[in-house]
């Protein structure tokens, strides 16, 4: 089964590069999506203990984001035929190969049970997803995918070194490849500890980078703001998981080590420092896209925080994994709806997009909302969670720290968003054929929907999935014993 | 020739990488660094192994062939001679060099190696390599320059992957494999493009998008 996950939308994405038609390539990106989340949701039906020795399987943490990563991407893909649409001066070919190829190899990620082959998919990642930045082939679009390759090529490389400072403390404590996690875990206690530290630092940098964790983010309000809202939600939601998943083996790996203390402060400070940068950077932005990256950036440091607090806190910063991917979509493909009825993407322009595009409008602005902590969204019930837990664990400072930064951003982005959906249109706007459709919509709808049921009830398998991957996260378990056959 | 004295010629190369105000000096002295620490696995008596063997000669094929055949015919196209063009001025640039490869003996040293590792001078000079590349990288305009920061970056990974590729052969190999590939085939793709749209590769154009 395993085969098949990274299988299929590999094949999938070969298809996608021959096949002449652009109407039937577009089809092949919705199907490949449900084909692979049926896939995904049937290898997490059945559990059994998978061999130490085994490279490719899915524990509770990796199968966790693999299936949050699927259902973005189904919902990505049932968007894409309608946009592609829209836009029949470009060529797509590019486009639809290298989304399928970012699917196969986040399967190849979240199934790897060695850090290199985890390092190998990441890196691969940054290469495929650096043409979709480049989807509108100008020289803005140019730039953030110089910055993208630049910035996140020297992050791979640091996570490289970060792994080869981690297999040397290994070596230098006895343990000798095949270095698998499982293997990595049970003889944490041998690892030299230098060399384990700075591993970690590097690693934290290095997959930080391309989670754009700040300050390392400076390439994501490029990437996303050129980029079309699809891939802007697919890299907000799925490749920024696939480097957070990475980096949480090796937090995985230090905890297990017994070097949870150090590794927790720096992934405090990391969320601290990022939800204050974009804080920052929110106030008075008058481009929404960009808004929405510094949001993402905002995102990734409450994920890093709540790791950092562990406990509840980091059960509910994996369950935010999922509240952030899902309302992010929402955000991007509405805004991407509204950049295309206005032909802009800056607040002069754009105002009033609840008259021109009620139901965009109406989305965008109930995304906004949910991010930023509205209940019974999803992202309340994780937000609230987080910040709880910090007070409860005696996380005073941080806790207060992290909801003063909340409410910061909720008034930061209000000014943009409020102005976008509402404001008044003002008289000499270009106006564009784009109209919103059920299928530019629909997607929409699903995911936010789905983030609305995730905030009041959350079935018992995944709750289960959610509890396991956090006892590895917080050290309470035996070392991930229970696995899914492949 | 020992390793020794092979790394501390890289360390020296990192030096002259910094001061150089011409592009194709530079694009000269990655290449001696790319040779030079090709050359060192066999040096070290690693060419028994033939994968290593492999890997040593892709590196030294791919470094002291490829990619400068590549920048080359980028300067030429675009008729760039001493374009260089620093952030930060060379003196400067110089002494962070210094500084950081001294900071580089300090972090080395608190990173203990194994007992019998016979080559002290591996993990600091790696880490000065790195430092360096990562200066170039920041301190340069021309795209190209900063290609050549990449280069010397991966260069330092190599160096540290000296120390393990005995033991763990794939994830080393691998590793810098992919690296190379990286810098060669996409940053030269985008190189291009960049070049096709701007008729310059000097990054300053790419300064649009800011807050």
């Amino acid at each position: 089964m395993a085969w098949y996950l990274i299988a299929l939308p590999l094949a999938a994405a070969l298809l996608a590069f021959v096949i002449p038609a652009p109407g039937l390539r577009a089809r092949l990106l919705p199907l490949t999506a449900v084909l692979h989340l049926i896939g995904v949701v049937f290898t997490l039906r059945h559990w059994h203990t998978l061999p130490a020795t085994a490279w490719l399987g899915l524990d509770a943490l990796g199968g966790w984001v693999l299936l949050v990563i699927s259902v973005l991407f189904c919902i990505c893909a049932f968007y894409a035929p309608a946009y592609l649409a829209l836009r029949p001066d470009r060529d797509h070919r590019i486009l639809s190969t290298s989304l399928l190829s970012f699917l196969g190899l986040a399967s190849l990620l979240a199934l790897s049970r060695h850090p290199g082959m985890v390092w190998v998919a990441m890196e691969t990642t940054t290469l495929v997803t650096a043409p979709l930045i480049y989807f509108n082939r100008n020289r803005r679009s140019l730039e953030a995918t110089w910055k993208y390759l630049v910035i996140g090529s020297v992050g791979i490389a640091l996570a490289l070194l970060g792994t080869m400072f981690i297999a040397y403390s290994a070596h230098m404590g006895g343990v000798e490849e095949p270095l698998h996690y499982t293997r990595l875990m049970a003889e944490a206690g041998h690892l030299s500890r230098p060399w384990l530290r700075a591993g970690f630092v590097l690693v934290l940098v290095g997959y930080g980078t391309k989670m754009g964790l700040a300050p390392m983010h400076t390439w994501k309000p490029d990437a996303y703001g050129e980029t079309p809202g699809l891939v802007g939600a697919l890299l907000a939601g799925g490749v920024t998981s696939c480097a957070f998943l990475a980096l949480l083996r090796i937090y995985a790996v230090m905890v297990a080590a017994g070097e949870a203390a150090f590794a927790r402060e720096l992934f405090v400070a990391f969320g601290m420092i990022s939800m204050t940068w974009a804080l920052v950077f929110m106030v008075r932005q008058t481009d929404f896209k960009r808004l929405l990256a510094y949001s993402s950036v905002e995102h990734m440091g409450i994920l890093v925080f709540g790791v950092g607090i562990g406990g509840t806190a980091a059960r509910f910063a994996l369950f935010h994994l999922a509240a952030n991917a899902l309302v992010k979509s929402v955000l991007f493909l509405s805004a991407g709806n509204i950049h295309r009825s206005y032909a802009s993407k800056q607040i002069p322009d754009v105002t009033g997009a609840i008259r021109r595009t009620p139901v965009s409008g109406w989305l965008f602005l109930l995304g906004f909302l949910a991010i930023t902590g509205l209940p019974p969204f999803a992202p309340f019930l994780s937000e609230f969670n987080i910040a709880a837990g910090a007070i409860g664990t005696g996380h005073f400072l941080a806790g207060f720290a992290f909801l003063l930064l909340l409410g910061g951003i909720f008034l930061a982005m209000s000014d943009t968003v409020l102005q976008v959906v509402f404001g008044t249109p003002s008289p000499q706007r270009v106006r564009t054929p784009y109209r919103d459709t059920l299928a530019t919509t629909a997607p929409l709808i699903v995911a936010l929907s789905l983030a609305l049921v995730l905030g009041l009830w959350l079935p018992r398998p995944l709750q289960a999935m959610l509890d396991k991957a956090t006892e590895l996260l917080n050290g309470t378990s035996q070392v991930a014993l229970v696995e899914v056959q492949p | 020739m020992s390793p020794d004295f092979l790394i501390a010629l890289t360390m020296l190369t990192n030096f002259a990488l910094v001061a150089t105000s011409r592009i194709n000096k530079a694009i000269q002295l990655a290449v001696v660094q790319g040779v030079l620490l090709g050359l060192v696995p066999l040096a070290m008596g690693l060419g028994r192994h033939v994968h290593i063997l492999v890997v040593a000669l892709a590196a030294v094929a791919v470094k002291g062939w490829l990619i400068p055949y590549l920048m080359r015919r980028a300067a030429r196209q675009l008729q760039i001679r001493r374009e260089v063009d620093p952030y930060i001025g060379f003196t400067v640039s110089l002494m962070l060099c210094a500084a950081g490869t001294g900071l580089s003996l300090l972090v080395a040293h608190s990173l203990p190696l194994k007992p019998g590792t016979p080559y002290p001078l591996l993990v600091p000079a790696a880490l000065a390599t790195l430092f360096t590349g990562f200066l170039i990288l920041v301190s340069r305009r021309k795209a190209l320059t900063q290609v050549v920061g990449y280069l010397v970056l991966e260069n330092g990974i190599y160096l540290f992957g000296l120390l393990l590729v005995e033991e763990m052969p794939v994830l080393v190999e691998t590793g810098i494999l992919l690296d190379l590939f990286v810098g060669v085939f996409v940053m030269g793709i985008v190189i291009n493009h960049i070049r096709v749209a701007f008729d310059s590769v000097d990054t300053r154009h790419l300064a649009e998008l800011k807050d």
